[in-house]
């Protein structure tokens, strides 16, 4: 301590600008604290809850010509004023097997992809949390970047790749192969999600790769665990709020991608974001797209729910 | 703490008997690099069953590596290892008949006490019974019998501490190594758990290896002590032979505290040896024969309790072994003062006085002029 105070004289008072503005803001109860979180709020009201509640109200509605293509939900008649809600839009989704359909095929696909990114994924990460500290930076650097070129150029140089007279056929032409059909395929939408989302399912794995204390894998070793073993009684259930997370993080965009299965899939894959957007712009259906995206929306956040109590379960331990 | 003398009849010390004993442990030349950094040089050392032996040493000195590689994680550069009299060398750490107990205790966090100390048992495919019933005996080993369904971090410092102990020894390993196993307890659970743990070692019978840079630790624990420094071995000996006839510079300095003079050798004689110190501002009388010659420049330690302080000078034969100076520092520790007295050359010596009588008035005090002596046989000539 280099200066002393004295308890018994109170420290100088303060004179700044915002004092005053900090007093006034306490007599009305909001502290320095609340004003911190209120920023985010807002933000998420404005930019999240808003939009979210004007598309669930046109969701309500019916399809119109005009301006906006949709029926108002109030409407005033000889003095009273009537609240006009339509559940068509949503008993179509469970009525046609195209909506029901679409949802399935999203989840399918969604969970295949995830579970390659995993398999893909984990092996780097491990490889990246054990690689020396110099190797590691310039690992980490080649995981992130991609994300310095555009999402859509790196999608299309996959066509690039797969098509018919692409790379890999061209490749498999100099041994006398014929050429494969790689495009407009479930087998490239698989491809072209894994590539897109392999670094998020590798960035929350290594973070927590990285973290597990060397010894303890030792300390197996030491007690008779052979490495497959070791691997599986302990490496695995420590690194599984990374798996979960990363599984997390691909899941769920995954569910809703639409850039990837309308450039790389073909007719019959079947994924909600496509059917999405041809309701919008191709039967111009404004209020039977926004029923598709609010349950899309009660689709991806169930299995969000579910794994973040699962991931604070494994955590609390 | 270390073993009582009657304990330890001749048998029980096979290390003084190296004809008639085989080692248990056997590093031969062992030498580790790590990129060009030499941690291991050239290190042999035999061990024998049922020692609790301990590699001391400070940080770098190779102690933990050499741990490392008895345990498999490390692999020598050169050398090889034999415990048991198998070449254990290049057995991977899975395979070997060794358990460690870690400095961080290493336990599973995802794991309850029981399953910890169950992993190694369960790798060796036991009945499930069988295991229960070790894993409860091994608790109650380390008294922790309510607390097998815990969780490491549920549990405190000295109580993960005895969990890793469990867990090492659940196997009935040959060679338990121990690294650092007190260092991250507090100094009273410390000198309780050093108690426990020569207990276990001796009622087990298993051969203890301990790495510690405590030299406290290793003198109560060990049955002989390894000074490590910089890659080598010092000194090997009981914790006596350490203390009292240091083999160099370094282990008289490294262990305990030791004044340390320069002198020349001026008489050479089977009997006796006479060193001239300037420093010391007198001759020392060595009263027993040293590998020296004359003229020769060496050196002499002397431990602060092996000198007395008096006000007369007293009388000593040969004229040596009697210098002067006066009290410049006391450092009261209760059961010792330590008096920091400085000579005629300015070379500051350290003598330490028990202190018997109960608040001494006539205590010798700072500034006095005092006579410091020590017999023939209380100091070490040191050539290296």
């Amino acid at each position: 301590m280099t200066a002393t105070h004295d308890p018994t004289i109170p420290p100088p008072r303060r004179l700044k600008p915002w004092n005053a503005v900090e007093r006034g803001l306490a007599k009305v109860g909001i502290s320095g604290r609340m004003l911190v979180l209120i920023a985010p709020a807002l933000w998420l009201l404005i930019f999240f809850l808003v939009p979210l509640a004007v598309v669930f109200g046109i969701s309500l509605a019916t399809k119109q010509f005009g301006r906006p293509p949709y029926s108002a939900l109030l409407s005033t008649e000889d003095g009273t004023v009537q609240l006009t809600l339509h559940l068509s839009n949503y008993i179509r989704l469970f009525t046609d097997n195209l909506y029901v359909a679409a949802y399935l095929s999203s989840i399918r696909i969604a969970a295949i992809s995830t579970i390659i990114t995993l398999l893909v994924g984990y092996p780097m990460a491990y490889a990246i949390a054990r690689a020396s500290d110099r190797w590691r930076n310039i690992l980490l650097m080649l995981v992130i970047l991609p994300f310095f070129t555009s999402f859509l150029l790196r999608v299309y140089a996959l066509t690039g790749f797969m098509r018919g007279n692409g790379v890999i056929n061209q490749f498999l032409g100099l041994f006398g192969i014929e050429p494969l059909v790689m495009m407009q395929t479930d087998f490239a939408v698989y491809v072209g999600i894994v590539y897109t989302y392999l670094p998020f399912m590798i960035l929350p794995l290594y973070t927590t790769l990285v973290k597990l204390d060397v010894s303890l894998f030792e300390a197996s070793a030491d007690l008779g665990g052979r490495p497959l073993r070791t691997f599986l009684s302990i490496t695995l259930p420590l690194s599984l709020p990374g798996i979960i997370a990363g599984s997390m993080l691909v899941f769920i965009p995954a569910i809703g991608e639409f850039v990837i299965p309308s450039l790389l899939g073909g007719p019959e894959t079947l994924m909600i974001g496509r059917v999405l957007w041809d309701e919008f712009f191709t039967a111009a259906n404004w209020p039977r797209a926004a029923a598709v995206a609010v349950a899309m929306l009660v689709v991806v956040v169930v299995p969000i729910m579910l794994m973040q109590r699962a991931q604070s379960a494994v955590v609390e331990k | 703490m270390a073993k009582k003398p009657q304990q330890l009849a001749i048998d029980t010390r096979p290390w003084r008997d190296t004809a008639n004993h085989r080692p248990f442990v056997r590093i031969k030349n062992v030498t580790k690099k790590f990129g060009d950094v030499l941690a291991v040089h050239d290190v042999s050392l035999d061990i024998y069953r049922s020692e609790l032996f301990c590699l001391l040493g400070g940080s770098g000195s190779g102690k933990s590596t050499l741990l490392r590689m008895l345990a498999g994680f490390e692999q020598p550069t050169s050398g090889t290892i034999e415990i048991d009299g198998q070449d254990m060398t290049d057995v991977a750490p899975y395979n070997r008949p060794v358990n460690m107990m870690f400095q961080s205790y290493a336990l599973f966090p995802h794991m309850s006490v029981e399953q910890n100390i169950a992993y190694g048992l369960k790798r060796d495919h036991l009945p499930k019974g069988e295991i229960a019933d070790r894993v409860a005996e091994l608790l109650s080993l380390v008294k922790l019998q309510d607390y097998g369904r815990r969780r490491p971090h549920q549990l405190s410092g000295g109580q993960r501490q005895r969990v890793a102990l469990a867990r090492a020894l659940a196997k009935r390993p040959k060679l338990l190594l121990l690294d650092e196993p007190l260092g991250a307890l507090d100094k009273k659970l410390r000198e309780e758990t050093q108690f426990e743990l020569v207990k276990i070692q001796e009622s087990l019978g298993v051969t203890f290896i301990v790495v510690t840079h405590d030299q406290e630790e290793a003198m109560t624990l060990a049955t002989r002590i390894g000074v490590m420094n910089q890659g080598e071995i010092a000194m090997i000996g009981e914790p006596t032979d350490i203390y009292e006839f240091p083999n160099s510079r370094f282990v008289a300095n490294f262990i305990g505290s030791a004044n340390m003079v320069e002198g020349t050798v001026t008489e050479d004689e089977p009997g006796h040896v006479r060193i001239r110190s300037a420093e010391l501002g007198c001759d020392i009388y060595v009263g027993h024969g040293v590998d020296c010659a004359p003229d020769q420049l060496l050196w002499w330690a002397i431990r602060p309790e092996k000198m007395a302080l008096s006000r007369e000078k007293p009388f000593t034969a040969h004229d040596a072994n009697v210098t002067a100076g006066i009290v410049e520092e006391i450092a009261y520790l209760g059961d010792i003062s330590v008096y920091q007295v400085a000579l005629e050359s300015g070379k500051r010596i350290r003598v330490s006085q028990t202190n018997s009588v109960r608040g001494n008035p006539d205590a010798i005090t700072w500034d006095e002029k005092v006579y410091i002596t020590w017999s023939d046989n209380a100091g070490s000539v040191l050539t290296v």
